[in-house]
């Protein structure tokens, strides 16, 4: 056992450090769920591409470096710790990447990697609907076989799709056999989100800012090369990256080391002053639980790179990863604004840290509740993960 | 970087846990906390020959000189299985502390496991545990070991604890700083790690009985109460047992680190492994409060391990202080 970095992992870690210290913008730039804010991001993403760090884990010929998982990780960590942008090209490039490079064919990898990976093309996410939500098996939204065109026709409603304001495509599923139930029958499409009879509604969050949206699908033709994986295998192809979600991908353990830094700072701050001592001497436990917390799972996430390198599966572990990130990540923020006292309700530039904190806060709301919310989580972790029998569903006895 | 056990640390783990599990430790306890001092002590001599009495004895002096890796895959067996004794006090605080002086017939003692020795220590460790069976009994106060003077026995909520107070005779050694400072974080490393095993084997018991207890005509395992309560014991203890491994090899370097993260270990572990305990005492319900089922044999000693070798208020200060002066995440 060891945490030593070779030469090359070490020197890795320092380019990266370098290019995010001379690069970062060093004002942070407005929300990606405004229109302004989106198209800053884009312009972020291109400039990394242009370096190749918007994908370091992928092949060269898609603007990535073939990085390691473990180098992947220190990117992360380097990538947080500078301050640096959200990633706008998030549900793309971690959630339909991994797919596209086991499901997709060498046509759908070449087309839409490239763009996904310098920002130009940002995806959306379409997974719930408005009748399925943690029983995401009971998709009700439909794809209509149309042999004349080669192709399918969308019909349905999707909801809660993150960026799907402003993204360009959506990828998500549709069930393309109504005679069969729940996790059959299903297929994976993508789709532009242009396309005629798409209708993008957005929905303010609890920000204000609308960073998801509805998506009404009317007789939307889909060609069958925009097909991922085989017609009828929808859930299997997505759900070899659910895992990868809730497990590495989604939230690596650099956002939360970054922010439990600034929450120490935070705290050394306040108890500097008068009004913040009595407060900060209140949080103090907190604080370290916080700070103990994003340790904890920077070195869980070693152990997780360990065992994947070594042949090793994310699986079911994936959602013990989950739980942990998303409740530490309110923990935290909690603890933060606890600290800013009176003022920690106030938002934007003239907030405490310039409204890092209330901003954070409401983001990490959402926490326990996207990617499966964590009661769905508890039930996997139960079942898979510690054998418990499977809770009696309605019309299973 | 690999941050795994070896094959080697997998199969020592393995050959203590079989050992354990054949050794009816519940048992040994009971008569342990009876007074009965013999089938701990037969364990304690079987537990040597596997060489863990000797495990941070260098080998000039007759140990293993393993590392601190290896001491805390040891300590989660024994926690794993609550054997009793002042093990902490026998194989980690005083073999670092005396590797320096001429107690080499003391520690060849240890190693061998015919002797078993005890400690207090100031604020951490105030009474010594199991004085009426060890063979040497000392006190630490700062950075001076001396003898120490058994009086009567006091009782703990784990009844295998026996604690005793001791009155400072003359003086063993002076140590040094740096020594002592690492003999106390082996110590709550180890202790840290017995909390890991504890907490580990709470939630396999509680999961077992969830398997096979019905209720309204189900297993009590279907309901989300009751899975949601035991998901959430998993995901502590999984997220505590990386701290206790990054604490280790901490240590091993000695790295300056080392104090905070084996805090930090000791803070993570003690609140999953006692959540653990109020989680499997309560799905076990009645049975699980009785004397006669063996589960409180674990609550109890997570309870008083929780506050042993430093309260969660004093590491988590620790690790508090530890980020005042230099706040930056430390490097892989």
């Amino acid at each position: 056992m060891n945490l030593d970095l070779d030469e090359a992992d070490a020197a890795f870690q320092e380019e990266a450090r370098a290019w995010l210290r001379d690069n970062v913008p060093a004002a942070p730039l407005p929300s990606m769920d405004t229109a302004e804010g989106f198209a800053a991001h884009r312009e972020w993403e291109a400039l990394l591409a242009e370096h190749r760090w918007s994908v370091v884990s992928w092949p060269q010929e898609y603007h990535g470096r073939e990085a390691s998982l473990l180098q992947w990780v220190i990117f992360e960590e380097e990538y947080y710790r500078s301050g640096a942008p959200g990633r706008v090209s998030q549900n793309g490039i971690f959630l339909l990447a991994p797919i596209l490079f086991e499901h997709g064919t060498q046509e759908q990898q070449g087309r839409f990697l490239p763009s996904m990976a310098t920002g130009e093309q940002v995806w959306a996410q379409a997974w719930s609907e408005p009748e399925a939500g943690s029983d995401l098996a009971s998709i009700r939204s439909t794809a209509t076989r149309d042999d004349a065109r080669g192709g399918w026709v969308l019909n349905g409603q999707k909801t809660w799709s993150s960026r799907a304001a402003f993204a360009d495509w959506g990828f998500g599923l549709f069930r393309s056999d109504p005679a069969a139930e729940r996790h059959r029958g299903l297929t994976y499409f993508l789709f532009p989100l242009d396309a005629e009879g798409v209708t993008v509604r957005p929905i303010a969050q609890l920000d204000g800012e609308p960073g998801f949206a509805e998506i009404f699908f009317d007789d939307v033709f889909v060609p069958d090369r925009d097909v991922l994986g085989a017609p009828g295998d929808g859930w299997r192809v997505a759900m070899s990256t659910a895992g990868n979600e809730r497990g590495l991908s989604l939230r690596s353990p650099g956002r939360f080391c970054a922010a439990a830094d600034r929450l120490v700072d935070l705290w050394r701050r306040q108890s500097g002053t008068k009004q913040g001592r009595r407060d900060a001497e209140r949080a103090a436990d907190r604080v370290v639980d916080a700070w103990i917390g994003a340790q904890a799972y920077r070195a869980y996430t070693w152990g997780t790179v360990t065992r994947l390198a070594g042949g090793g599966e994310t699986g079911a572990a994936g959602s013990v990863n989950k739980l942990f990130w998303s409740e530490l990540d309110i923990a935290l923020h909690e603890t933060a604004l606890d600290l800013l006292g009176p003022e920690s309700e106030l938002r934007g530039e003239d907030a405490p840290d310039a409204g890092w904190w209330s901003d954070g806060y409401l983001f990490s709301l959402a926490g326990p509740i996207y990617a499966g919310t964590n009661e769905i989580q508890r039930n996997i972790v139960a079942e898979r993960v510690l054998g418990l029998p499977r809770e009696a569903r309605r019309g299973e006895r | 970087m690999r941050f795994a056990l070896t094959d080697e640390q997998q199969g020592f783990a393995e050959v203590l846990d079989d050992l354990l599990t054949a050794s009816d430790t519940p048992g040994v306890v009971r008569a342990w906390g009876e007074g009965d001092a013999g089938p701990g002590l037969e364990l304690w001599h079987r537990l040597a020959e596997m060489g863990v009495t000797g495990l941070l004895v260098p080998e000039e002096q007759g140990g293993l000189g393993a590392d601190e890796v290896d001491l805390v895959v040891a300590f989660e067996a024994l926690g794993r299985h609550a054997v009793p004794g002042p093990w902490v006090e026998s194989v980690t605080l005083l073999p670092v502390l005396l590797h320096h002086t001429q107690e080499d017939q003391l520690l060849a003692g240890i190693v061998s496991g015919e002797t078993r020795a005890t400690v207090a220590v100031s604020e951490i460790a105030p009474l010594a545990l199991d004085a009426d069976v060890a063979d040497a009994t000392f006190v630490l106060d700062r950075n001076v070991l001396r003898h120490g003077e058994p009086g009567e026995v006091r009782r703990s909520i784990d009844p295998a604890r026996r604690l005793f107070p001791l009155t400072p005779g003359h003086e063993v050694a002076a140590v040094d700083e740096p020594t002592v400072a690492k003999a106390h974080d082996t110590a709550v490393l180890a202790c840290a790690a017995q909390l890991l095993g504890a907490g580990e084997r709470l939630l396999d018991d509680a999961v077992a009985y969830a398997k096979q207890r019905k209720q309204f005509g189900r297993l009590i395992g279907e309901y989300q109460a009751l899975k949601h309560a035991l998901a959430d014991v998993r995901v502590a203890l999984d997220f505590a047992r990386p701290l206790v491994h990054v604490a280790a090899l901490s240590l091993h370097a000695g790295s300056q680190e080392a104090g905070r993260d084996v805090s930090a270990a000791k803070v993570a572990t003690g609140g999953a492994a006692y959540a653990a305990a109020r989680t499997a005492l309560q799905v076990h319900g009645a049975i699980g409060y009785t004397a006669e089922h063996d589960l409180g044999l674990w609550v109890t000693k997570t309870r008083a391990l929780l506050t042993a070798w430093g309260t969660p208020a004093r590491h988590r200060a620790r690790v508090l202080d530890s980020l005042m002066p230099l706040p930056e995440m430390p490097e892989a």
